[in-house]
């Protein structure tokens, strides 16, 4: 379990340019690093429901990112906070 | 042309004459879904966010857990998707999207406005998000933080918006009148003006 | 910085080709068709016959083009169909038939 405040990376994976999928971690935050801001709970892994396949319960957290850094424009201090599953979250 | 390009009013009554012939669903059935769906509406997350702002223990509650918060309202949660509550304070503002499809708290707002589901919408709130403000006259100063939450997985969320000077005394009912659609999802703040 | 590549079409998150788009604030109000869409969609959830992760991989496959080109609850419709279509729900021989007399 990630604790509130770690640091972390979202993995710099494509699977969508590899076959058919499903995913719930928007592009715009890939090989980006934010931090944990809290453990939501624990829920089917969606990759595997959209196919209706056997689905693993994972770990899901609110992870925050400074806007600005994402885009290289905004306002200083502004921030997207993004729903994560755990697989997706790598330590920075 | 794949079958499934058929113009879609006439794809949804193939699709509807074959459910009903197979007995998935009846006609009873999908009146009365629609009934329930319509029965979701802004006016009931206007009355949770009256409720909070005269009653401590319920804002505690509210931002706890927003589903449980919702049913003391009398609002059926059960077997829907965790609500999430966010608290704006005189510091920070939030801005609710769902940059993958549409996820929306609809139980306690209703089905998502137009604007909410827009190509527009979705692509600018993480990345202008004050630019995007401006479309509904939303001016935040720079001195409040503004947290965009894209809502990309198992929560719904709503904001729990400030609750608007000049409101002393008000009754729950006067307060819930103020608090419309946008504010809940953080397009725009009430005001008793 | 724009990112519009790699990413699957609907993963609209700043995308620059929206970013210059008016936002339509007004409401727009529901058709009959989106309100039963919605309702047969939410009733194939409850019964398990479709989730609505199905829901939204059927919408992912819809052509760029067309994607932007249907309304929201076209999208939906669509995804329906190939989505009983490709769990044998219904077969396409009866589908075909039920377009010809619908």
């Amino acid at each position: 379990m990630l604790a509130p405040g770690t640091k972390v990376r979202v993995r710099n994976d494509w699977p969508e340019t590899r076959g058919p999928c499903h995913i719930r971690t928007p592009h715009y935050v890939r090989g980006e690093t934010g931090v944990v801001v809290r453990h939501l709970g624990d829920f089917p892994n969606p990759e595997d429901l959209a196919f209706a396949r056997p689905a693993p319960i994972l770990a899901l957290y609110h992870v925050r990112f400074a806007q600005p850094a994402l885009w290289g424009e905004g306002m200083a201090g502004d921030e997207v906070v993004v729903e994560i599953f755990e697989p997706w979250l790598e330590a920075a | 042309m794949s079958v499934v390009e058929a113009e879609s009013e006439r794809l949804l009554a193939a699709v509807r004459a074959l459910l009903l012939e197979k007995g998935i669903t009846s006609r009873e059935e999908i009146a009365e879904r629609i009934r329930i769906t319509d029965g979701g509406s802004p006016a009931q997350g206007a009355r949770m966010v009256a409720r909070a702002w005269v009653d401590p223990q319920y804002r505690a509650l509210m931002l706890a857990d927003g589903a449980r918060a919702a049913e003391a309202m009398g609002i059926p949660m059960r077997g829907l998707p965790p609500l999430g509550v966010l608290e704006d304070t005189p510091a920070l503002h939030h801005l609710v999207v769902c940059t993958l499809c549409s996820c929306y708290p609809r139980a306690v707002l209703g089905y998502p406005p137009f604007w909410f589901k827009s190509a527009a919408y979705r692509a600018r709130a993480v990345r202008d998000p004050r630019g995007l403000l401006s479309e509904w006259g939303t001016v935040l100063p720079a001195e409040v933080k503004l947290r965009v939450v894209d809502s990309t997985a198992d929560y719904r969320w709503m904001v729990l918006p400030l609750r608007p000077a000049g409101t002393d005394g008000w009754s729950e009912d006067a307060l819930a009148a103020l608090v419309h659609e946008g504010d809940m999802v953080g397009v725009s703040v009430p005001s008793a003006g | 910085m724009d990112k519009d590549t790699p990413r699957a079409m609907h993963d609209l998150g700043g995308v620059s080709q929206f970013m210059c788009d008016a936002v339509e604030t007004e409401a727009h109000a529901l058709t009959d068709f989106d309100r039963e869409v919605d309702a047969i969609r939410q009733i194939l959830g409850v019964k398990q016959v479709m989730s609505v992760d199905e829901l939204r991989r059927g919408i992912e496959a819809i052509p760029e083009g067309e994607y932007h080109r249907l309304s929201y609850y076209q999208r939906w419709i669509r995804s329906i169909a190939s989505t009983l279509l490709r769990k044998g729900v219904i077969e396409e021989g009866e589908l075909l038939a039920a377009l010809e007399c619908c």
